[in-house]
């Protein structure tokens, strides 16, 4: 893992020695809180206790791209490893209010691998699980055979929102639209959705929007990016505190525009490289020791005070 | 290069064969034709680090193609046309297709749509 785009992050030294830190951090749970929108790093959780989750804050766990049905090399176990992360997070000292699934839930779109993973899923001791769906579970049917295992708002769109703890949640769709040469797109039916359900939020409500593919360009060559984020990202410049979370390139990445900080997460099922790496062209599966794979996938919690601008998150490995 | 291996086979024919066998066959040919199609050729199409090998390929039409996944992700053989759509091909699983009438067949990769191939299908 790595940070890119330097150029991107904006052009103040110490926010950038704060990512060369990240950089290093590889594989280490790290700990975040977001201020204004900018994002400050704390520490490891590997060299130390992470700080506590306030006992007013709103707390949730994103996990992403956990892939069931998939038994190749790079992870034979991929139920085995989304498990692991339920344990771990049942076992968290404050119970997180609910889980988000960032996309990638299958590997294959099967009727089998969805109900395998709604399975797993239920094991989870929280309230809820929203879920969005990634361009693996929209292979075989489009997104229909995906929302017959998880249609959570029963629009058959597989778009929805919802409030909780005084943040407003957008579950996007951002893979659907996929047409020769070009990255995927949200569409202007979501992103007309996307501005009817915004209209009647004030400007002070924490937003934290859901979308498997990265909402800006990380490496167009892969896909890795949505061709029509600006239109989505324009709605959201008016508030004062939004926070994107993403899956989909199995790694964590993160970028800030104004009030906006976007961040990608790691997956439960294996890493994939990163762009430019030496040696790599393409986007598959990286197959790395048994005892170093744990330390490449993991989860995050994130929480939010009310009243603050300031969302917290940290992100651990199965294996620190 | 493998799409143009039929055209090599009836050019090593042509270089072979005696004139009197090539005109009996310029008159058999249509005649068992039109007695019982027989199955066209079938040619192959590798899927190979994110990327269709031949990415372009010329074809008769009778032809059938068959894509093979040697990636550990899945990909799909999908037109941009709708004429013909793969489901997941897994790995090292195979999605086939006969092409039967001539038109140029564009395709991508539904998971991946930085991934293009195109099928001309021509007659020959």
């Amino acid at each position: 893992m790595s940070i890119h785009d330097a150029t991107d992050l904006g052009h103040n030294p110490a926010r950038r020695r704060a990512l060369s830190c990240l950089a290093a951090w590889t594989g280490a749970a790290i700990v975040w809180t977001v201020t204004g929108g900018v994002p400050r790093a704390l520490g490891a959780t590997r060299t130390g206790i992470p700080p506590s989750v306030p006992k007013n804050a709103l707390s949730f766990v994103q996990i992403s791209d956990t892939h069931i049905g998939f038994r190749k090399e790079a992870n034979p176990d991929v139920a085995g490893s989304l498990r692991h992360a339920i344990a771990e997070i049942n076992a968290l000292p404050q119970v997180p209010a609910f889980v988000v699934h960032t996309g990638d839930v299958s590997h294959l779109s099967k009727p089998e691998e969805f109900g395998k993973a709604r399975e797993l899923l239920q094991e989870f001791r929280v309230d809820r699980v929203h879920t969005i769906p990634g361009e693996h579970d929209t292979i075989d049917e489009g997104v229909n055979g995906y929302l017959k295992f998880f249609d959570h708002d029963s629009n058959g769109k597989s778009w929805y929102s919802f409030e909780q703890g005084g943040v407003h949640f957008i579950a996007l769709n951002n893979v659907i639209n996929f047409k020769a040469g070009t990255m995927a797109s949200l569409g202007d039916e979501q992103i007309g959705w996307m501005k009817n359900d915004l209209a009647s939020v004030t400007d002070s409500t924490p937003i934290v929007v859901l979308a498997h593919i990265p909402l800006w360009t990380i490496w167009e060559p892969w896909g890795w990016g949505t061709a029509d984020s600006a239109e989505a990202v324009a709605l959201l410049r008016r508030f004062g505190s939004v926070t994107v979370l993403n899956g989909h390139i199995h790694q964590v990445l993160q970028k800030v525009e104004g009030n906006i900080a976007l961040h990608t997460a790691m997956s439960l099922a294996y890493p994939l490289p990163t762009p430019g790496q030496p040696g790599i062209g393409e986007p598959g599966p990286v197959t790395v020791p048994g005892t170093e794979l744990g330390k490449l996938l993991g989860t995050r919690q994130i929480s939010v005070v009310r009243g603050k601008q300031e969302l917290a998150l940290i992100d651990t490995p199965l294996e620190g | 290069m493998r799409h143009f291996v039929s055209q090599g086979t009836y050019q090593s024919l042509r270089s072979y064969a005696m004139p009197a066998l090539l005109l009996c066959t310029a008159f058999a040919i249509p005649a068992i034709l039109a007695a019982a199609a027989p199955p066209g050729p079938t040619l192959s199409i590798d899927i190979e680090k994110f990327a269709y090998a031949p990415k372009e390929i010329t074809i008769a039409p009778g032809t059938k193609i068959v894509w093979t996944n040697h990636d550990e992700t899945p990909h799909t053989v999908t037109s941009n046309d709708k004429s013909f759509a793969s489901k997941g091909i897994d790995t090292d699983d195979r999605f086939e297709h006969t092409f039967a009438i001539e038109g140029d067949f564009g395709y991508i990769c539904t998971l991946h749509p930085f991934m293009t191939g195109v099928v001309h299908v021509r007659k020959q």
